[in-house]
């Protein structure tokens, strides 16, 4: 009797072991993992910044931090969070993963400039934590002028300068994804038959394209005027601090449609394999990314409602803020669909769909709130705002990022991780949450302000409820770490496809070839075909 | 072992073009993806100059007079000097590529040493500029001095001048060292007929430099020549 | 690889015009045409870059994919453009001192306080002792 021996199938993880094959690697997959490093590693440290703010923020006397120190924290929290963690955790760890397989290519149109954004990124992240370092900033991650160009004695100079070079970064991705997706999808896989993830990325990546060039000169216009006294905001010249505010809030506001495209695909994604369903309205799921796309860039003045703009042009913005949560309440319309007569297989991802689906809803109608003018000068600058941002931003981003590393987990790594703890964390998480977020409608109602350290007594219960809701949070998001490196070594193996899923990903080994397919596969059928056969799956 | 592998794919490997990267199926695809990646950035760029073409829209809206006095300050021989310079280096650029596409390895090298020549004369040109800036303190800052009304709003109009032309004399800097790199490509016979993208792509890059001063002279140099609001 | 090979003479008339436009411009320039100064010299300028663009980058060959591309960096750019200034133009609207419309025809529009407001008068209410 011969002896078989398994040789274990080329990975590419394990098909080169150096440190420098990981850090010079062209593989889209590595680069993926290279982001989710540095990705997982600023979420930690924004993180610890929230701590940081909710301790404080536990008893109404500034006892633990001054004025001063705070404003660095929350600023530095922004900072990370928005630049750091939100703008790339999708498209460039996920992604820069799935998106070549799920098309069909062997990597990105340009694996080198991919190779670039990651340095970049990188890089001015170095920067930026330097900074911190050095004692942070204490302007707002939002940089007002004239305080940040006159004011104030923080490292606006060395911060600015990392977020503009970071934003490089996500031109360059912007631009590898769109071209990727124009022209490296497989024989047979027409628009039309692509995944909705790919419809969110090409969108998401649209706006980078569009929008990251403006916020890099709006930085550089901070740069020039704090460091070379060029005047361009400066109200001692006659110069005017809201342009600063038009030029930031061009970018960041699509910036948050950045931020939440990409999730959205993700939940396409997840909805259709556990539902055992196609994604109800296709054409309609798709068409609204790029209605998002498109309409995020038409309403950036919502964040100068009360900053001295004309009120008809404000009127402008508000009618055309409430028209861009169209094309999201018809996503969400469309998902609940999906689930309609689906067999609904409970695994963790479907969790965090569903945790986002609620979340996502109570973030989004709150947003349409302060899109009205009259309440929003109630309600601006108040911890409803602070509470609507993060619904969308946490609950609905960080939840969809969440939902999609667990989808993809088992073909990132070739391993499963315990699916108990998964759901164990994905409550947690829901729970901690909503008790962190949710008083935080009602405060900012009653008249807290954002960005400061004290408050009237009146307002500690809630405080306090928030703040011990941030443990349970902080506790959720451990869980995963842990559990995930974990699985690496003792998961169970994954094998090539374990929620059973349609999609080109699933075709293949996991971990994945180093070159992604043997043979070029060629795409016959829609990017949904789950058929009766298959509702059941457990 | 499955057709289209690695031993399929050692069989033809010496019959594609040197040039062509593996992860893509043939030269064409690479050619429209890398057009197609180039004009992309090209829309990042317009939105990157836009910012500044915001700034300058509205102030000189709101201060006109300001707008008339600091544009007479910036020579306009030295400004339509340069703009004949820039188009004609576009003229030589458009020729180079021209020629890369014809095959006239010689002649690239030619037309895009005459481009790389033309870019350096705006450049030494634009030092002058800066120059002549400095000495008369039209260099935004503590130094500051203008003699007339509206001086605050004249160093507004020099900070939007300095941040414009200083940004696009960058990208000028940028446009030569490419053009270094992809001259000693032409001079070593890297362009073909059959492929000469990096050449295409650069050509590309250095017309929306073109372009971009096209708006700037009118835009700077020329707001009140005819005396009707100063 | 197939990409549409321009005739020399293409490109020198294209360059003729472009200096013609130049010189033209400079003209222009010089000639009082009150608010119609601005105008002009934009719409030569955007005509040179249409040169450019469709010549000397043959978009005129090019794909209706990259005619879309360049397009669309326009339209948003005008949507940045326009925009912003909906807000700048109408400051002032209906609520200046002396019940104009237009901002433009308030001397004092230009500047930072162009919401027409009037300096908060010192009452004591607004001014709490200390």
């Amino acid at each position: 009797m011969e002896t078989i021996v398994v040789e274990e199938p080329t990975t590419y993880i394990n098909h080169q072991h150096t440190v420098a094959s990981w850090l010079l690697t062209y593989d889209h997959k590595r680069i993926g993992i290279l982001y989710l490093i540095v990705v997982t590693f600023a979420f930690f440290l924004g993180g610890l910044f929230a701590t940081l703010i909710r301790l404080e923020l536990a008893t109404p006397a500034g006892d633990l931090f001054s004025a001063d120190v705070y404003n660095r924290m929350f600023t530095m929290h922004g900072v990370t969070m928005v630049f750091f963690v939100l703008v790339p955790a999708v498209p460039a760890v996920l992604g820069n993963f799935a998106m070549p397989l799920m098309i069909g290519a062997k990597d990105v149109a340009f694996p080198k400039l991919n190779l670039l954004s990651w340095y970049v990124f990188t890089i001015g992240f170095i920067f930026t934590v330097a900074s911190m370092v050095l004692g942070g900033v204490d302007t707002g991650w939002t940089f007002y002028t004239p305080y940040s160009t006159q004011g104030s004695e923080s490292n606006v100079l060395l911060t600015g300068i990392g977020v503009f070079i970071t934003g490089f970064s996500s031109i360059l991705t912007g631009v590898n994804f769109m071209v990727t997706i124009h022209r490296m999808r497989a024989p047979g896989m027409t628009w039309f038959r692509l995944p909705l993830f790919i419809w969110a990325l090409y969108s998401t990546a649209l706006v980078m394209v569009l929008g990251t060039p403006v916020i890099a000169i709006t930085l550089l216009m901070l740069v020039l005027e704090r460091g070379l006294h060029l005047g361009i905001f400066d109200p001692r010249l006659g110069g005017d601090p809201v342009l600063f505010q038009h030029l930031f809030w061009f970018y960041s506001h699509p910036a948050v449609y950045i931020m939440i495209l990409p999730p959205m695909g993700v939940i396409s994604e997840v909805i259709a394999c556990f539902s055992r369903k196609n994604v109800f309205g296709y054409s309609f799921v798709a068409f609204s990314s790029l209605a998002i796309a498109v309409f995020g860039f038409l309403v950036w003045a919502h964040h100068l409602f009360v900053a001295g703009i004309s009120p008809y042009s404000a009127l402008i913005f508000s009618f055309l803020s409430f028209a861009v949560a169209i094309p999201s309440a018809v996503k969400t319309f469309n998902w609940t669909a999906t689930l309609y007569e689906g067999a609904i297989w409970w695994k963790t991802p479907m969790f965090f769909v569903f945790g986002f689906l609620g979340l996502f809803l109570i973030g989004g109608l709150t947003g349409l709130f302060l899109a009205s003018l009259g309440l929003d000068v109630h309600l601006t600058d108040t911890y409803f705002v602070v509470a609507h941002f993060h619904y969308i931003m946490v609950g609905g981003a960080i939840m969809g990022y969440f939902a999609g590393l667990h989808y993809w987990w088992p073909k990132m790594t070739g391993r499963m991780y315990n699916d108990t703890l998964g759901k164990f964390a994905a409550l947690l998480i829901f729970v901690g949450f909503n008790l962190t977020f949710g008083p935080q409608f009602i405060l900012g109602y009653l008249g807290m302000p954002r960005r400061y350290h004290v408050y009237p007594p009146e307002f500690q219960v809630l405080n306090v409820l928030s703040s011990a809701g941030a443990s349970i949070l902080a506790v959720g998001y451990v869980l995963p770490a842990l559990y995930f490196l974990y699985s690496l070594k003792f998961g169970a193996k994954a094998g090539a496809n374990p929620w059973k899923a349609t999609g080109l990903e699933w075709t293949t080994q996991s971990p994945p070839l180093p070159e992604n397919f043997r043979t070029t596969p060629v795409v016959t059928e829609g990017a949904y075909a789950y058929s009766k056969r298959e509702m059941r799956v457990a | 072992m499955p057709n289209g592998t690695i031993a399929a794919h050692d069989e033809h490997h010496g019959q594609h073009h040197p040039a062509l990267q593996h992860h893509f199926q043939d030269l064409e695809q690479q050619h429209e993806a890398s057009t197609l990646g180039m004009w992309l950035f090209l829309v990042t760029e317009v939105m990157f100059f836009g910012g500044l073409i915001l700034a300058y829209t509205l102030y000189r809206v709101w201060y006109p007079t300001a707008w008339a006095l600091g544009s007479e300050e910036l020579n306009i021989y030295l400004g339509g000097f340069n703009t004949i310079v820039l188009i004609g280096s576009s003229l030589t650029m458009a020729l180079a590529v021209r020629a890369g596409q014809t095959g006239a390895q010689r002649a690239t090298v030619g037309w895009l040493l005459f481009t790389m020549a033309l870019g350096l004369t705006f450049l030494v040109v634009k030092f002058f500029e800066y120059k002549e800036k400095f000495e008369r303190f039209h260099v935004p800052g503590a130094n500051f001095r203008f003699e007339g009304p509206e001086s605050p709003h004249v160093q507004i109009f020099f900070s939007l001048y300095f941040a414009l032309t200083g940004v696009h004399a960058l990208h000028m800097v940028i446009g030569v060292g490419l053009m270094t790199v992809i001259t000693l490509m032409a001079y070593r016979r890297r362009f073909s007929p059959e492929w000469y993208t990096p050449l295409e792509l650069a050509g590309l890059y250095w017309h929306f430099v073109d372009i971009v001063w096209i708006f700037l002279f009118p835009l700077l140099y020329l707001v009140d020549r005819s005396h009707h609001i100063v | 690889m197939a990409g549409h090979i321009s005739p020399k003479s293409t490109y020198l008339t294209i360059f003729g015009a472009l200096m013609a436009c130049t010189i033209l411009t400079v003209v222009a320039a010089f000639i009082n045409l009150g608010n119609l100064n601005f105008p002009v010299a934009l719409t030569i300028a955007i005509f040179k870059a249409t040169l450019v663009v469709l010549f000397f980058m043959h978009i005129k060959y090019g794909s209706s994919l990259t005619k879309l591309i360049v397009g669309t960096a326009f339209f948003f750019l005008g949507i940045m453009l326009t925009l912003t200034l909906s807000d700048y133009l109408s400051r002032g609207w209906f609520t200046a001192a002396r019940g104009s419309t237009s901002a433009a025809s308030i001397p004092s529009i230009t500047g930072p306080l162009t919401t027409g407001a009037r300096p908060l008068e010192q009452t004591p209410q607004n001014n709490p002792p200390k």
